[in-house]
């Protein structure tokens, strides 16, 4: 595989020190700057390491946001792109993770809890202490009046089928492991995530 | 996957099956180029669209959707019958030489022990044999008529060339040729890939599907070496590892059960579980299963599970069904049997099938809660967008509530893609509004429920009270402290056999073999043990360096099972320990180290010497892999083709005439759900659903650069076909199942042809799954109004890949 090295990426790695002066010794010297203004705003930005959260090849990405990371200075994601490391997907993305940007922005995401009454064509915002105390009622009101401790074989099976719960496949491992722990010790057997389908 | 993405550079041939990995895993698709163009790999794909796969592929052939299995089935017996097995790895690494049970049968399409008035099997008759001295019976020249080779032999016998061209709609001469390449992978240095993704799970006879390719790929001896396999191309970032955590109806993390109602018995329950080896001096390496099972109950109850209460094993729900899947909850929601219901990060109303019934049930909820980072469709299922939602909000009482939560970006934690790769990640900005990680309103709402049962008192409150929950802000858990919990830590000091401390009490294990079932240890997911040590998180490792230029960057991340990146990698090595061949040396014995040594991990004990005769498939209680499915598939020991519910053929031409063999005859399907199946009179076109390379299935409509590269719904019609019902390029037209309809526009294309199924000729319908009501993207049909409420008969999986439509003008 051909090492490409663009001006910005060489300067990154004079970070490192060491690995860019082995490089430079290899006769790796940066292209042209062709897009020095570009590069020169990435430079300002703070870089995280994430992965792509489309399909299951995982490629890394590097997330760019701006904020300086002082006292009530919010981070705003502002470039995406591969993370030419990774063995994998080496720098890549596809036109999925090409609109990773777009999708983070979306005008489709939401921001506040809200409620849609039964009956209502319309949502209401709603505090989250409002949505989660509404939901918690909810919860122990069917758990405590359709909880199955013993079936009509008088066998102990401690389970409540009258509430399910769907899980996330694009969400965290740790995500998946609380909710997991939560979920199934209220006795939930409704309980699946995208792998079922 | 059972190997992983860089390696399938290590090919020297790719099976593309059920799958379109240049358009839905473009970037892992490279990796089948580069062994084409460094390798000199060939690409072979098999499907019923002519796909970009399939543009580069050095060979291919066009399947009616549904019937892998007659070509499968047909390869066997052709590599049998040609003998083109590699022979030694077979008669060693397979159950081949197994003898089965003399009641074990196959007759008219039904194996022994089929009940037809539950829809399925006894499975009693398909076990081994078992000798005197307790260990399953051997035939080592496989001529027993009784062993697993010869009943393969028997079985596959059917599946003649024409038998299955006529089936599968491949010309016989092109499936002739196809079976010819692969077979050359017999031989030992030689290895075939087998790439798959939904095109194999989404079926009735899908679990059968993929256990055929995974036969092929023993009789090659191709499991367990470098650019073999057979690997799954899961769909979501992290869908293995949800998967892997047990988020199933049945499981629990890692692979273990949940007990059904009638194991009341710990003891027995853990037995059932804890296999002991069934050939004499195998691993068998669930063994071991009361000391993850332990493990999991202290990482849940601490102090509470002890051996006096069985670990909780009560506190644990049971089941009373096989499976409380998404098919059965709906089907329970539809008639009312549900009050509550939450979609995290999960979009039903577009996912699950027969979108019209999805919507009856919703409607019959009295809360849902949705929590997502996107305003989903079934966030608005209740709300009237036109034709796209034809509902009262009126009508509908069902409380909705909707939380928003954080994207990829915004929070910390790991993923684990198709090759199990543990990959830490780090939020880089806020998320917007008040939005929030999923962990902390799992967090906050326990905390809330706690609260209520301890104020009010409730029924059966022990699990709640007891729940282990020390996180240092309690109702916002950390995801360093959940991953450090899933790990697992010793909760006492562990001690070698002669009393010296190995880990002191506190400390984060290093690997699941520290797991005790004595309650020393906690681990929340025995499987992820060794991803967060005491030397750090191993999930964040970033060293790319790949020492032995197999591909294997072992210093990347953290693939579970303790890192190992090629499962059953003991079997790239022959019975003295030697690698098949020089190319592909993966790992081998070291008798100078008394070890197991090279490229991976060893997914063996590693100073088991070849004289001591284990063998590589570690998790099986005989050693080997299985080619008979005694116990593990509920539709029997060797996959039978079975024609999709809904077929535009009407009979199993294995079976002509046998009614009961048409369909899966163990596959569940609701009667209500039967009555709306069509007929083939009605609905005479095959249809097929699939993605796109510009979007991921219902998120990037929101998306608005995806959005622009395609904004509109369409869907794919041959050439014959448009001619045929007098459209063209460009017209609209109405696709109809017997459950609903979609409107889309036409793409007339050369990527689909017609094929001819017996003296029938049969059209396929091509329809991508991106549009929805709501998003930046054109709205569009939710194209599960046409699908069919019928699953796998293992899993459930729905049937979308195979189903019948009726096209017309709009």
């Amino acid at each position: 595989m051909a090492i490409n090295v663009t001006r910005r990426q060489f300067f990154k790695l004079g970070g490192a020190g060491l690995a860019s002066s082995s490089l430079a010794m290899m006769g790796f010297a940066p292209e042209p700057a062709e897009a020095s203004i570009r590069q020169f705003k990435l430079t300002h930005a703070k870089e995280t390491r994430n992965t792509c959260t489309y399909c299951s090849v995982g490629c890394g990405i590097l997330i760019y946001s701006r904020g300086d990371g002082s006292k009530n200075v919010e981070q705003n994601v502002f470039h995406i792109e591969g993370d030419p490391d990774h063995p994998v997907s080496r720098g890549s993305l596809c036109p999925k993770g090409a609109g990773l940007l777009d999708f983070v922005h979306s005008q489709g995401r939401l921001e506040y809890p809200q409620v849609r009454e039964a009956g209502s064509s319309e949502w209401t915002r709603i505090t989250w202490d409002e949505a989660l105390n509404r939901i918690a009622r909810h919860m122990k009101d069917d758990r405590d009046a359709n909880f199955v401790q013993r079936n009509a074989q008088g066998q102990t099976v401690n389970h409540w089928t009258t509430t399910g719960f769907l899980a996330a496949s694009g969400s965290s491992n740790e995500a998946g492991y609380i909710t997991h722990k939560v979920v199934r010790n209220l006795g939930m057997v409704a309980f699946d995530n995208q792998a079922r389908v | 996957m059972t190997n992983h993405w860089v390696d399938i550079r290590n090919a020297n041939l790719i099976l593309s099956m059920g799958g379109n990995s240049a358009e839905a895993h473009p970037v892992g698709f490279r990796w089948v180029t580069e062994a084409i163009e460094h390798n000199h790999a060939e690409l072979i794909t098999i499907d019923p669209r002519f796909t970009r796969t399939g543009a580069v592929a050095q060979d291919k052939a066009f399947i009616r959707t549904g019937t892998d299995i007659a070509f499968l089935g047909g390869l066997i017996s052709y590599l049998i019958e040609t003998d083109q097995i590699q022979r030694e790895y077979v008669l060693n690494y397979t159950d081949a030489a197994l003898i089965v049970r003399p009641d074990y049968g196959f007759e008219d399409g039904l194996f022994s022990g089929y009940d037809e008035s539950t829809r399925s099997y006894d499975k009693q008759s398909w076990m081994y044999e078992m000798g005197d001295d307790g260990f399953v019976r051997r035939d080592e020249s496989l001529s027993d008529p009784r062993c697993v080779y010869q009943l393969l032999r028997g079985h596959y016998s059917r599946y003649t060339p024409d038998m299955v061209s006529s089936i599968t709609g491949i010309p016989v001469e092109t499936i002739q040729r196809i079976w010819k390449k692969i077979a050359a992978m017999a031989v030992p240095d030689k290895t075939m890939t087998i790439l798959y993704a939904l095109g194999w799970t989404q079926h009735s006879i899908g679990s059968q599907i993929i256990r055929t390719a995974a036969m092929v790929q023993l009789l090659l001896g191709n499991m367990g070496m470098p650019g073999g396999g057979v690997n799954a191309l899961r769909g979501h970032s992290n869908i293995q590892g949800l998967t892997d955590l047990g988020l199933l109806s049945q499981l629990l993390p890692g692979y273990m059960t949940l007990a059904n109602a009638k194991e009341q018995e710990y003891r027995a329950y853990i037995d059932k579980r804890a296999k002991q080896p069934t050939v004499e001096g195998q691993v068998s390496y669930w063994k071991n299963y009361e000391k993850f099972h332990v493990s999991l109950m202290k990482s849940w109850f601490g102090r509470a599970a002890n051996e006096g209460n069985n670990w909780c094993f009560d506190w644990l729900p049971k089941l009373e069904r096989p499976l409380y899947d998404i098919l059965d909850t709906f089907e329970r929601m539809s008639k009312g049997e549900l009050n509550g219901y939450f979609c995290q990060g999960f979009n039903p109303l577009a996912s699950f099938p027969d979108r019209a019934k999805v919507t009856r049930a919703l409607a019959s909820l009295k809360y849902l809660v949705v929590m997502d980072p996107l305003n989903t469709e079934t966030s608005e299922f209740w709300k009237n967008y036109g034709e796209y939602n034809d509902v009262d909000p009126s009508q509908i009482d069902t409380e909705v509530f909707r939380l928003p939560t954080c994207c990829f970006a915004e929070d910390d934690g790991s993923i684990v893609n198709s090759a199990r790769w543990l990959q830490w990640h780090w939020a880089a900005a806020p998320p917007p509004g008040d939005a929030r990680p999923d962990t902390r309103i799992m967090g906050e709402l326990f905390l809330k429920l706690k609260q209520l049962y301890l104020d009010e008192g409730g029924v059966f409150p022990d699990p709640i009270l007891n729940l282990t929950w020390d996180y240092k802000i309690p109702a916002d858990p950390k995801a360093e402290e959940l991953a450090r919990e899933y790990n697992g830590r010793a909760l006492e000091d562990l001690t070698d056999e002669q009393g010296n401390v190995t880990r002191r009490a506190g400390e984060q294990l290093a690997g699941f073999a520290e797991l005790t079932n004595d309650g020393r240890t906690a681990a929340g997911c025995w499987i992820f043990t060794g991803c967060w040590t005491e030397d750090g998180n191993q999930m964040a490792n970033r060293d790319n360096s790949d020492p032995y230029g197999t591909g294997n960057t072992l210093g990347w991340a953290w693939a579970w099972p303790m890192n190992r990146r090629i499962l059953y990698n003991r079997a790239s090595a022959d019975l003295q320990g030697r690698p098949w061949g020089a190319n592909k040396a993966f790992i081998w014995w070291d008798g100078r180290q008394g070890a197991w040594v090279g490229a991976d991990v060893p997914d063996f004990p590693t100073h088991s010497p070849p004289s001591q005769g284990q063998m590589p498939f570690i998790m099986q209680p005989e050693g080997v892999g299985h080619l008979f499915a005694g116990q593990s598939m509920v539709d029997g020991p060797f996959p039978e083709h079975y024609e999709p519910f809904e077929s535009p053929v009407p009979q199993n031409l294995l079976h002509p005439g046998k009614e009961k063999a048409r369909n899966n005859p163990a596959a569940r399907i609701f009667d209500e759900d039967r009555e709306a199946l069509g007929k083939p009179e009605e609905f005479p076109h095959a249809a097929t659903t699939y993605r796109l390379t510009e979007h991921f299935h219902f998120w990037t409509k929101h998306a608005e650069l995806n959005a622009i590269v395609q904004p509109q719904q369409f869907v794919e019609i041959g050439e014959a076909l448009a001619s045929e019902i007098g459209i063209v390029a460009g017209d609209w037209v109405k696709v109809s199942s017997n459950r609903g309809f979609i409107k889309a526009v036409a793409v007339v294309t050369k990527r689909l042809r017609p094929m001819m199924i017996g003296d029938k000729q049969v059209h396929h319908v091509g329809i991508p799954l991106h549009w929805g009501f709501t998003g930046v993207a054109k709205k569009g049909y939710l194209v599960n109004a046409l699908t069919p409420f019928v699953g796998d008969a293992n899993t459930q999986t729905p049937e979308y890949k195979s189903f019948t439509v009726r096209v017309e003008k709009a």
